[in-house]
Parts: structure tokens; C-alpha cells; sequence
């Protein structure tokens, strides 16, 4: 999102009985965060124009019939939302729950709190004779730079607006497929090498399950030896060319195992090129 | 600045030739831009230009080589400047499209096992297919549910789709009926000829909107009461002001032909049989909100349906009655018909305008609503074409005489597709207000066992009533009232020897299939809701838990769902346990 400085008109809801001012054209989700309301949020990223699909965010709007999507919808003067209701609380559980029973969660690190905190209970879904469908595919390693295992994807489409319009404009991968068997692929499967991708990495850098994985994060999970809380982040400057992006350096065991850009930062909004993401080799002399 | 990537393979001459007849025939030069000049002209406006020519160009594919293949999406992808993961995407959204290269080179025998077709035992028919050797593909309602069990042939090699039922002589059960509004020119008019339409009144009311103006055309349709017969009966006069008011942008008038709920063959009948009357009242819909742009996006099951339609379109061209000046009334208008591929998703609206652009069919947050981000994001009235054909008494008789129909709050008459064990299944027009019992009867009474056992009123997406509902007075708000719902006007009637619990499990299964995919309540939760029910029935029993369940995953797909699909997946189950037509019953 751009920064604006004309004067903005501003509108005023109530959150939680609370009256909340916010920019005109805000969404009811940054008005919960102005509130200090904490929101979940899945397919939701400031970078990247709202798809309102995971419907994990959804909120109480009164005189509405159904909940409506926080990340998307906007604020407006007088509105009333509810963000702590059963009915809100229920479908954000059972969101969590549906996702949980048919994908691997197990690195959606944001989503393990909420799922505490909603109660939900993905394993409740069949039984022993009757098990349910899950997404099971078989992890693709198709070249050293990053890696696709669709068994963790939520379909949260973040990769798909990276890869196009929102960022990276290559659209070399899209949802193929419809309903439980829809997929996040190239044309026809096709690897990555023979498709139009760039390897920019941006699709990677959006991923928030980790069905997109730098192949250094990959491996280093792959023995056991993968320990964020042991990794150092720098910030510095692309040295390839005068754009000046913004890079953040995870360095574990004095190695650099993946490039992040902030997604807040001016030039970059998070998005980085192959250059800048995947060519810090020569920093280690290689 | 960006351009197309594209792999090693390219199609073949025949998929090259079919794809540029089919673009010339919309006026399209199929020419494949030099690199240079899509460097100078952004290759993101041609997209923007071209896309919406990119379902077409896929439907000449699949018909001419049995399968869209790699090559044949690269070909498209260069002409019409889409990226082919984005082609790919697309074309693996629809039923009617194949990804893979086809086991035969036959055409491909689509048998409906939806629930009218179910009890009519769909099985034998696809087994005398089989024994013919033909290539079966089992799937969703055909739109054929008062002949069933139902089968649509889709050609390939070029071969035309077809349907073997279209070959027999179209029968009216209430023909010579003189009450009869909607369906008065059925068997009478011939549907191929636009001297008979005329001949029995046709284009009257669109020389007579002409004279009155699109003022007084919206007027007289806002109080005439009608509303929407696609299922959400909203009010067309509302929606048609809403259009009309827009100024500055290019407005459209969409004819949601789209027909796929289960149960549904009314608007297949409208247009096979009164095609011209649909062309009529579009261009009506144009004068009166100023839409100039014309689109029927009809179901790709429809091939006499389509014809008909092309036939009509291109005869009232022909005479004036379209195009610059319509039919005399200074207004410009012209229609265009856009096919679908097999996705019950694009009958919902904006799904529909997704699908037509040549995006995938998935349905966009609302609001903004149609009646200003519409079709290509513009002001846009979509229509049922049984909501557009009320518009002619309307426009002719008034609104005080519409209104002599039907009742306060449901004026005018509606259209029942009558299939199951009724004595004579098929399309049925009365006033609002006549009661299920009194349609029954006029429908030749329970078939079958003669023992009723259950209706199910508005298709999948609606629900069942019991034998004790054959007093229902049949209205918006009766019907509502009683927790059940006219929707696109099924009535479907089922006998006590009818395994209810075979049918709900399939039709919680039709969610599973149909359901776009894009939100996680409806695309997990139809998966998880038929799961519990296969369970349930390889049981015989429903554990409190597992109803307790069900009840949830209702709750979350109606509070969080997008769409109406999601919204509704789980209406007719619960209906049906309420009822105790599943779960308690004897299990096979
Ligand atoms: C899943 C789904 C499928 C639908 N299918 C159809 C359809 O096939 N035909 C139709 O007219 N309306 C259909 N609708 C309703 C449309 O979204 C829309 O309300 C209608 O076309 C508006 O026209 P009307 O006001 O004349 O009824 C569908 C809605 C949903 C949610
Ligand atoms: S690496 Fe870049 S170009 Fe390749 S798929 Fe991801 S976003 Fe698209
Ligand atoms: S791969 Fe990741 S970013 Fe892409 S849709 Fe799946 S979860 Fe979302
Ligand atoms: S409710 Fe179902 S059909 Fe509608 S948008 Fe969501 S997933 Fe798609
Ligand atoms: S974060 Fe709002 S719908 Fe996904
Ligand atoms: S055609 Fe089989 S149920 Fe409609």
C-alpha cells in the first residue's frame, strides 16, 4: 500500500462497543487493529489486494445476514461490528478445523495460537473406517532455489497474486482444479524450470504454511537442524543494482539460509528479485 | 512490461483452424502479435481486450481434438495474450473440458445421476450406453429432469453436441390452456421462425417500450412487483433503476441462462421454444437502463437451446430488431452468446461474469454489486430469462392487470418444473398462490407407489417438505414462512419406495463436486458434510455427535461461505433429517 498524504475523510464505527476512527476507505480488519484488536488473518497480507477467501477473519456486521470478511470490507460511518460473538468465534473455529483436517499445518506457525484459542479439533472429522479426504501430494524438488509441498497449501492464493498482478506480473503459476481437488500449478504441471517462472522467490516470501520453501529452509528442516531461534536477521542493501531493496539476512551457524525483504518497505513491499533472494552465494566466498 | 512464456509445444493445424474459426466468428483476427508489438502496446491491455474470447477459443479446442492439449493452450495463450497457467487454470475449472488426452476418439456420453434421474434409474441407461460402446461420463443435472433419466452427447472430431431427447416432438402438459401467460406462445408460435413469432404478437411490447420510454418502462416494471425468478427473487424493478442511474461507463444486460440447478428445465424450455421472447425482453432491459451490450451465457448442455437463440439473434438482426436503432425505438442494442463448460458455480452471478471475462468461475465478494461493478467490472442488469418474459404482459397489459395475478406480495404467475413420480413430469405455469397439493394434481398426481412421500421444493439448494406440506399456498413469502423456498421452481415429487437416503448422500455429493473451491467453509465443508453422510449411511445410523456436527458445519457454510452455493450446501440434508426421511429410516 502507498503512503497518501492528502487529508482523508474519516469515518467512525463502533468495534466491540467501542467507537473507532478510521481513514475512509480502511478496511474493518485495520480498524480492529487501530482498536488493538487482535484479528486472525490467513490469506490476508498488506502487500498483496484482499481475496477474502479463507474467511478466518470474519466478524459480526450488524444488519447483516451472514459474517462478513474483515480484511476486505470496508469500513463505514456508523457500522457496528462484533468481533468476539459465538457466531464469530464458531466460524473462525471451524475455519481453522476445516483446514487442519485436510492440510498439514504443522509450519502454519501464525495459525497454532488462534487454533489453541478457538478450541479447534481438525481430528474429529471420520474415523478409522471412514477416513477423510486430505490433500496429499508428493513434495516437489524441482531445482535448488525453493521447493512446492501442496500438502501444506491452505489455497490462500497469496503465491498466485505474488507471481501476478500484485507484484511479480509473470503469472507463471495459477488455481488449476476445482473445489477440494483445486491446486495452486503451472500450466499442465509443468516444472518450474520449464514454466515462465523467474525465480524471484516472491511467492515464497507470501507463503504462510510453508508449502513454499526456500530449498536452504528445506534442507536444513529435512535434518532436523532448521532452528529459527537461533538465526540472526541483518538488514542491508541489495549490491546488484541502484533500486536499492531492502534485504533481511536470516543467518544461522554463520550462514545465510534465506533473503526476506520487509514487506512495509518502500521500494520492495516485500518483493525481491533473483538476483537479490537467491544470489548470496558469493558472500560465503562461493 | 511483461509477456507470455511459452513451452516447446504447439497445436496442431486442426486446433489452430478451430480456434481462429471460432474467434473470426466473433470478430476476432486470430493473429499472433510479434514480440515487438506487444513489448511497445502493454500486453496487459490486450489481455484486458482479448480474455473474454479465451472460454470460446477453449470450447473449439476440446471439440475439435476431444481434449485441450499443451499446444492447443499455448495457441490460444499467443493469440489471445493469456497466460497459459492462467488458460490452464481456466480450462480445468469445467466439467465439459478435458486436461488429459481422451482413451477413445468417440464423443462422450454425459449421464445425469442427479436425484430425478437417480429414481429413474440413470444406471440402466448408462449401462445401455456402455453396451453400445459408448463412453460414459456420469455427472450433475442435465436440465432434462421431466424426461429423465437424462443423457447430453458431447461431440468431438468437430462432430455438434447433442441431445438424442431433442429428436422427439416437444409437448406442453397445459397446451391450449387459455390462462396460460408465460408459456402462451409454446406449440403455437414456431420457435424457428420469426414471421410466426410475429404473427402471434411478437415485438409489440418492445415497439411499445419504444414509445413509452425507458422512464415509464421502469415504472410500470417496479409496480408490477416482480422480482427475480433465478432463485433470489430480488426486485427487477430495484435492479433496473440501480442500472439505469449509472451514466459515464458502457452498461450491459446479462441473460443468466445458466440453468443448473438440479431439477430445473424451465428456462431450456423458454428457450428452445420461445427463443425470440428472450431476445425481445433483453433488448427491452437494454432501452430501459440504457445497456447496450446484450450477453446470453447459456449452459453448455443446451445445444438446441443455443441454436435456437443464435437462430433468433441472427434473424431479429436480420430484420432491424437489433443492432443500431433496435426496432426503431433509437435505442442501440445488440446480443452476443457466450457458452458455458459445466460448472454449476456460474449460474451465481458474478461466478457468471468471471466465467464469460475467461477467468475461472468463482464468485466475487459482495458487495460492490452488479448494477455497478458487473460484467468487465461495469454496470450490469443480470436476468433470468423467466424474470425477462414477465416483462412483456407487463409492458403490454400494464402493471394493475399483471397484478390480477398471483398475490399481493407474489404477483404474476410462475413457471414449475415438475419431475419425479408425478403422473405428467414437466414445465408448468400457475398463478403464485395455488397450493403443492392442487399443483400435484394438475401435474397427473403422485406416480410411483401413489404414496408421496417427500417434495423437494427448489432444487439441491433448497429443501424437502413432507406429505403433510400439500397445503402450502405456493408464494415468496408462504413458502418462506414455512422454512422452505420456490427457488429456480423445482417440485419434485418422491414416492415412498424412493430410498431417501441414496438421494440426499447425492446430493450432498453434488456440493462436493460443484463447489468453486475458493472459500474454506463450503470447499472443506461439502467435502466433510458428504463424508458424514457416506458414513452415516454405510452405518445405517447418525450418532448424536455426528447430527451435532452436521449442525455446524451448517452453521460455519451459511455464517462464512462467499457465495449462495456455500450458503445453501446444506439446506436440503438438514431438511431431510428434520423430516426423519434419513438417519431414522431403514438403511439398504
Ligand atoms: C450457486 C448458484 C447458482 C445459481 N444459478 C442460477 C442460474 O442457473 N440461473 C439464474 O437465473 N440464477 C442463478 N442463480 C442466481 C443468480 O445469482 C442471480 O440472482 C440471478 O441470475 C438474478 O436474476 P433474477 O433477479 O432475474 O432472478 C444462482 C445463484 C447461486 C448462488
Ligand atoms: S518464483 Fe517468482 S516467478 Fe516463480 S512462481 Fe514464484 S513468484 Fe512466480
Ligand atoms: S502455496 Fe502457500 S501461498 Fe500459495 S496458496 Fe498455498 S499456502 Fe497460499
Ligand atoms: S461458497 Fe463455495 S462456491 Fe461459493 S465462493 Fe465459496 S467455495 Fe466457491
Ligand atoms: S484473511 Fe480475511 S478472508 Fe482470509
Ligand atoms: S436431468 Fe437428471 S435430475 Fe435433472
Amino acid at each position: 500500500m502507498t503512503d497518501t498524504t492528502i487529508t482523508e475523510t474519516a469515518v467512525t464505527l463502533t468495534i466491540d462497543g467501542q467507537p473507532v476512527e478510521v481513514a475512509e476507505g480502511s478496511t474493518i480488519h485495520a480498524a480492529c487493529v487501530e482498536a488493538g484488536i487482535e484479528t486472525p488473518t490467513l490469506c490476508w497480507a498488506e502487500n498483496l489486494t484482499p481475496v477474502n477467501v479463507c474467511r478466518v477473519c470474519v466478524v459480526e456486521l450488524e444488519g447483516s445476514r451472514a459474517l462478513v470478511p474483515s480484511c476486505s470490507r470496508r469500513a463505514e460511518e456508523g457500522m457496528v461490528v462484533q468481533t468476539d460473538t459465538p457466531r464469530v468465534r464458531h466460524s473462525r473455529r471451524m475455519v481453522l478445523e476445516f483446514l487442519g483436517s485436510g492440510v498439514d499445518l504443522s509450519q502454519a506457525d501464525d495459525l497454532h495460537h488462534w487454533m489453541k484459542a478457538y478450541g479447534a479439533d481438525p481430528d474429529r472429522y471420520g474415523d478409522e473406517d471412514h477416513p477423510v479426504e486430505r490433500v496429499e501430494e508428493p513434495v516437489k524438488v524441482q531445482d535448488e532455489l525453493y521447493i512446492r509441498d501442496y500438502s501444506k497449501c491452505v489455497l490462500c492464493y497469496k503465491c498466485v497474486e505474488a507471481c501476478g498482478d500484485d507484484a511479480q506480473h509473470t503469472f507463471a503459476i495459477a488455481v488449476a482444479g476445482r473445489g477440494f481437488d483445486a491446486r495452486i500449478s503451472t500450466e499442465f504441471d509443468v516444472t518450474l524450470p520449464d514454466s515462465a517462472c523467474v525465480y524471484c522467490g516472491n511467492c515464497v516470501g507470501v507463503c504462510p504454511t510453508g508449502a513454499l520453501q526456500f530449498k536452504t529452509e528445506y534442507d536444513l528442516r529435512e535434518v532436523g537442524e532448521w532452528r529459527p531461534e537461533d538465526q540472526t536477521v541483518t538488514r542491508t542493501v541489495c549490491s546488484y543494482c541502484g533500486v536499492g531493496c531492502n534485504l533481511d539476512l536470516h543467518v544461522q551457524d554463520e550462514r545465510i539460509v534465506k533473503v526476506t525483504s520487509p514487506s512495509d518497505h518502500s521500494v520492495t513491499s516485500g518483493h525481491l528479485c533473483i538476483k537479490g533472494r537467491f544470489g548470496w552465494q558469493y558472500v560465503h566466498g562461493e | 512490461m511483461t509477456d507470455i512464456y511459452l513451452g516447446a509445444d504447439r497445436a496442431t493445424d486442426a486446433e489452430a483452424a478451430a480456434v481462429d474459426a471460432a474467434l473470426r466468428s466473433r470478430g476476432v483476427d486470430p493473429v499472433v502479435r510479434p514480440e515487438t508489438e506487444r513489448l511497445y502496446t502493454s500486453g496487459t491491455a490486450r489481455r484486458r481486450e482479448r480474455r473474454h474470447f479465451l472460454l470460446p477459443a477453449l470450447h473449439a479446442l476440446q471439440n475439435e481434438a476431444g481434449w485441450i492439449s499443451p499446444g492447443g493452450i499455448n495457441y490460444v495463450a499467443a493469440v489471445l495474450d493469456v497466460p497459459p497457467a492462467e488458460a490452464f487454470g481456466v480450462a480445468t475449472f469445467y466439467d465439459l473440458f478435458r486436461t488429459e488426452p481422451p482413451a477413445h476418439d468417440g464423443d462422450t456420453f454425459h449421464v445425469c445421476v442427479d436425484a430425478a434421474c437417480q429414481i429413474a434409474g440413470y444406471d440402466d441407461l448408462a449401462a445401455s450406453v456402455r453396451a453400445a460402446g459408448g463412453q460414459v461420463h456420469l455427472g450433475p443435472c442435465l436440465g432434462q429432469c421431466e424426461r429423465a433419466p437424462a443423457l447430453f452427447v458431447q461431440g468431438a472430431g468437430g462432430r455438434p453436441d447433442h441431445v438424442p431427447a431433442d429428436d422427439e416432438p416437444f409437448e406442453l402438459p397445459q397446451a391450449g390452456d387459455e390462462s396460460l401467460r408465460l408459456l402462451r406462445r409454446i406449440g403455437v408460435a414456431d420457435p424457428e421462425s420469426l414471421e410466426s413469432y410475429l404473427a402471434h404478437g411478437g415485438y409489440r411490447a418492445l415497439r411499445r417500450a419504444g414509445e413509452m420510454g425507458a422512464e415509464a418502462v421502469l415504472e410500470a416494471v417496479a409496480a408490477s412487483g416482480l422480482s427475480g425468478r433465478g432463485g433470489a427473487a430480488f426486485p427487477t424493478g430495484v435492479k433496473w433503476r440501480a442500472v439505469a442511474a449509472e451514466t459515464g461507463r458502457p452498461k450491459h444486460v446479462v441473460a443468466n441462462c445458466d440453468e443448473s440447478e438440479p431439477g430445473t428445465f424451465k428456462d431450456r424450455i423458454v428457450m428452445e421454444q420461445d427463443p425470440f421472447a428472450v431476445i425481445e425482453t433483453m433488448t427491452i432491459a437494454g432501452l430501459a437502463t440504457g445497456a447496450q451490450n446484450g450477453w446470453i451465457y447459456i449452459r453448455g448442455e443446451y445445444p438446441l437451446a443455443t441454436a435456437r437463440l443464435r437462430g433468433a439473434i441472427d434473424a431479429a438482426r436480420a430484420a432491424g430488431l437489433l443492432g443500431e436503432d433496435a426496432a426503431g425505438t433509437g435505442h442501440d442494442f445488440d446480443i452476443a452468446i457466450w457458452r458455458g463448460a459445466g460448472a454449476y458455480i456460474c449460474g451465481e452471478e458474478t461466478a457468471l461474469f468471471n466465467s464469460l471475462e475467461g477467468f475461472r468461475g468463482e464468485p466475487r465478494n459482495k458487495p460492490p454489486f452488479p448494477t455497478t461493478h458487473g460484467l468487465f467490472g461495469e454496470p450490469t442488469a443480470i436476468n433470468n430469462p423467466e424474470t425477462l418474459l414477465n416483462v412483456l404482459d407487463i409492458i403490454l397489459e400494464g402493471a394493475d392487470d399483471y397484478r390480477t395475478r398471483g398475490t399481493e406480495r407474489s404477483p404474476g404467475t410462475k413457471l414449475l418444473c415438475l419431475s419425479g413420480k408425478v403422473g405428467r413430469p414437466g414445465l408448468y405455469e400457475v398463478p403464485f398462490g395455488t397450493t403443492l397439493g392442487d399443483l400435484l394434481e394438475l401435474a397427473g398426481g403422485v406416480a410411483g407407489n401413489g404414496e408421496l412421500q417427500a417434495v423437494l421444493m427448489g432444487g439441491a439448494a433448497g429443501s424437502f417438505v413432507g406429505p403433510d406440506s400439500l397445503g402450502l399456498t405456493l408464494t415468496l413469502e408462504d413458502t418462506r414462512e414455512a422454512g422452505t423456498t420456490l427457488g429456480s421452481g423445482v417440485v419434485m415429487a418422491f414416492d415412498t419406495s424412493d430410498d431417501m437416503t441414496d438421494v440426499v448422500v447425492r446430493i450432498a455429493e453434488f456440493f462436493r463436486n460443484e463447489s468453486c473451491g475458493q472459500c474454506v467453509p463450503c470447499r472443506v465443508g461439502a467435502v466433510r458434510q458428504h463424508e458424514t453422510l457416506v458414513q452415516m449411511q454405510r452405518r445405517g445410523s447418525l450418532s448424536p455427535a455426528r447430527r451435532t456436527l452436521i449442525d455446524e458445519m451448517a452453521e460455519v457454510m451459511v455464517d462464512a461461505s462467499i457465495c449462495g452455493l456455500g450458503h445453501t450446501a446444506a439446506s436440503a440434508v438438514r431438511s431431510a433429517l428434520d423430516l426423519g426421511l434419513i438417519a431414522s429410516a431403514p438403511s439398504r
